[in-house]
């Protein structure tokens, strides 16, 4: 009994340093952000805690001279949009991949993994060509239209392995009782699927908020930009680093996603296993 | 995708249209295809088509903004004189092998810490894996901050614990401390992946075996040596092989931390690609380097395939 409780003690201990490398940064990031400047280039200061006295100037320069919250908008705007469009692409694609049986089934679910495996720093030169091709150069529309080519393989993938778990059985009473198919599926797998859709949308937002080098390459004005490019671009100048401001902006930046890991938690660790071991 | 009471039209001799559709829709054949177009044809126009047109840059002289013609390999052969693609190339390898190799080791302690009786279990978990949720290109900003050559925290605690001579190195203006900074932010972004991967496939090994090896005598190294690592081969490879891919091709971190820099002694396949083919114009050299991400992405897909998901198809 007392052995059990000393091995529980050690291992709390030894996941000590792992959960300090883990959040440090994070920490320093906000402590960084709201720290007086003369505290903050200040050789002699101790770096890890604050002790002039906090300050927001740094969230207020961020907020009113910088274009941040057209950036967090234009954010808002592609990830909901192209984490909607590739959840209906990709659910209806998963069916099909786990569910029916036609022409070149096994063949396209492995074209779908092999997608999934594509980094996006192979593709964007051409892709950038392509995108002012269709008129859309320099528009936050190019990371609507762009972003899928990643999040649907993701979803897909995803949800071939849900829809793999709800029984054949379930859907077949259903259309012996007279649904048709789409009936079947819109009544009976997809409700019983809600889990893995949950999964599925919560991965392709965070996705498509941490994405960078489309981003950074299809968009560049002040007004077309996401938040992760205006955060690391237009607060550097030449070699000025308003790093106050570049905190502030991390930490503000990150909210949505860290809101939404807090009460999805279960669902983040339950969908990164699953995207590797199903 | 509303679908009302699709069998009114049944007292009709001659089906309307909409019954015919769903007579169609009911069919696994037609219903498959249908379902599958979308996602196809997305991929065919903005993954495909793009692929082939990296091959086309690659043996082609295209600059921004300008005709391009056919040079057969001329930017390959120009990228192997150049010192900057070849350190690049050395670059990518050491990167990978440094940062996969150290998160292979983490990650599996880090699991088998997890997979103890833990009183803040979720909590725990919860910090763990958030350097993985957050956006790479802002945490790795407050990485750059961390190891700012004047204001490191890094280095103030390193002198603070004695393990340092004053300065402290500069971290993203010295050559391999530079790849150093950029494999840790690596490994910090990439090890909770590692780890609750593995953690998943601790959890599915039954407890049975464990206590089979003890009844036989086997200490807690030789349970992990004969029980736990055979068994986690599976997941290990898969963890291996898609880490290894997205660790080739990282951009982000390298971008935000370093731009390549020293000297060109950080840059990847990726960074180099973006700098050559953007900054510079080279459309066609900078294609050229990043189809070198393909070989690996080729190697993974196949051993995926192969050996890994044979079961799935």
């Amino acid at each position: 009994m007392n052995r059990k409780l000393v091995n529980k003690i050690l291992a709390h201990l030894a996941l000590l340093p792992f959960i300090i490398f883990a959040v440090f940064p994070f920490y320093h990031m906000a402590l960084t952000s709201l720290k007086q400047n003369r505290e903050l280039y200040d050789r002699n200061a101790v770096p890890l805690l604050i002790r002039q006295g906090p300050t927001l100037e740094h969230y207020a320069k961020l907020l009113w001279e910088t274009e941040f919250y057209t950036w967090t908008k234009n954010s808002l705007l592609v990830t909901v949009l192209s984490t909607f469009v590739s959840l209906v692409i990709g659910t209806v694609a998963a069916y099909a991949l786990a569910r029916l049986k036609f022409f070149g089934v096994a063949s396209l679910g492995t074209l779908i993994f092999v997608t999934y495996l594509v980094p996006t720093s192979l593709l964007f030169l051409p892709l950038a060509q392509v995108v002012n091709w269709l008129g859309l150069g320099d528009s936050k529309w190019a990371l609507v239209v762009t972003y899928p080519t990643f999040l649907v393989p993701f979803c897909t993938w995803l949800l071939m392995g849900y829809f793999r778990t709800v029984p054949k059985e379930v859907e077949e009473c259903a259309m012996v009782d007279g649904a048709t198919r789409i009936q079947a599926l819109w009544r009976i797998v997809l409700p019983i699927a809600v889990p893995g859709l949950v999964c599925a949308a919560l991965f392709a937002f965070t996705l498509s908020w941490n994405e960078f080098i489309y981003a950074l390459t299809f968009t560049s004005s002040s007004e077309q930009i996401t938040a992760s490019v205006g955060v690391t671009t237009e607060l550097i100048r030449g070699d000025i680093y308003y790093w106050g401001s570049l905190m502030a902006g991390a930490v503000l930046a990150s909210v949505p996603i860290v809101v939404l890991y807090v009460f999805f938690l279960d669902y983040y660790v339950s969908g990164l296993t699953a995207g590797a071991i199903k | 995708m509303a679908i009302g009471s699709v069998g009114v039209a049944t007292a009709v001799p001659r089906p309307s249209f909409r019954a015919r559709l769903s007579e169609l829709l009911d069919r696994e054949n037609w219903l498959g295809p249908i379902f599958v177009s979308p996602a196809l044809i997305l991929l065919l126009l903005l993954v495909a088509y793009p692929f082939c047109m990296a091959l086309y840059f690659s043996v082609s002289n295209a600059f921004i903004g300008r005709p391009s013609n056919f040079v057969g390999i001329r930017n390959f052969v120009r990228l192997w004189e150049s010192d900057a693609f070849r350190q690049t190339f050395q670059n990518a390898f050491v990167f990978c092998g440094a940062a996969v190799g150290a998160k292979i080791v983490l990650g599996i302690s880090l699991a088998l810490l997890l997979n103890q009786q833990l009183w803040f279990k979720r909590m725990i978990r919860g910090a763990v894996l958030l350097p993985w949720v957050i956006p790479t290109a802002l945490s790795t900003l407050g990485w750059s901050w961390m190891f700012n050559s004047l204001y490191s925290v890094v280095n103030w605690t390193g002198l603070a614990l004695g393990i340092m001579d004053p300065p402290g190195p500069n971290w993203l203006g010295q050559k391999y401390y530079a790849m150093t900074a950029v494999v840790i932010v690596n490994i910090w972004r990439g090890l909770p992946f590692f780890a609750i991967t593995i953690l998943a496939g601790l959890v599915a090994i039954p407890k049975e075996l464990y206590e089979a090896a003890e009844a036989d005598g086997a200490g807690p190294i030789a349970r992990f040596w004969y029980v736990t690592l055979p068994l986690l081969k599976g997941v290990l490879a898969i963890v291996v092989l898609f880490s290894t891919i997205f660790t080739f091709s990282e951009f982000n971190i390298v971008y935000v931390l370093t731009h390549g820099g020293p000297m060109n002694s950080t840059h990847l396949f990726a960074t180099l690609a973006r700098q050559v083919g953007l900054e510079t114009g080279r459309i066609g050299e900078g294609a050229a380097i990043s189809l070198y991400l393909f070989p690996a992405l080729m190697i993974v897909v196949w051993a995926q395939l192969r050996f890994v998901r044979k079961q799935a198809y």
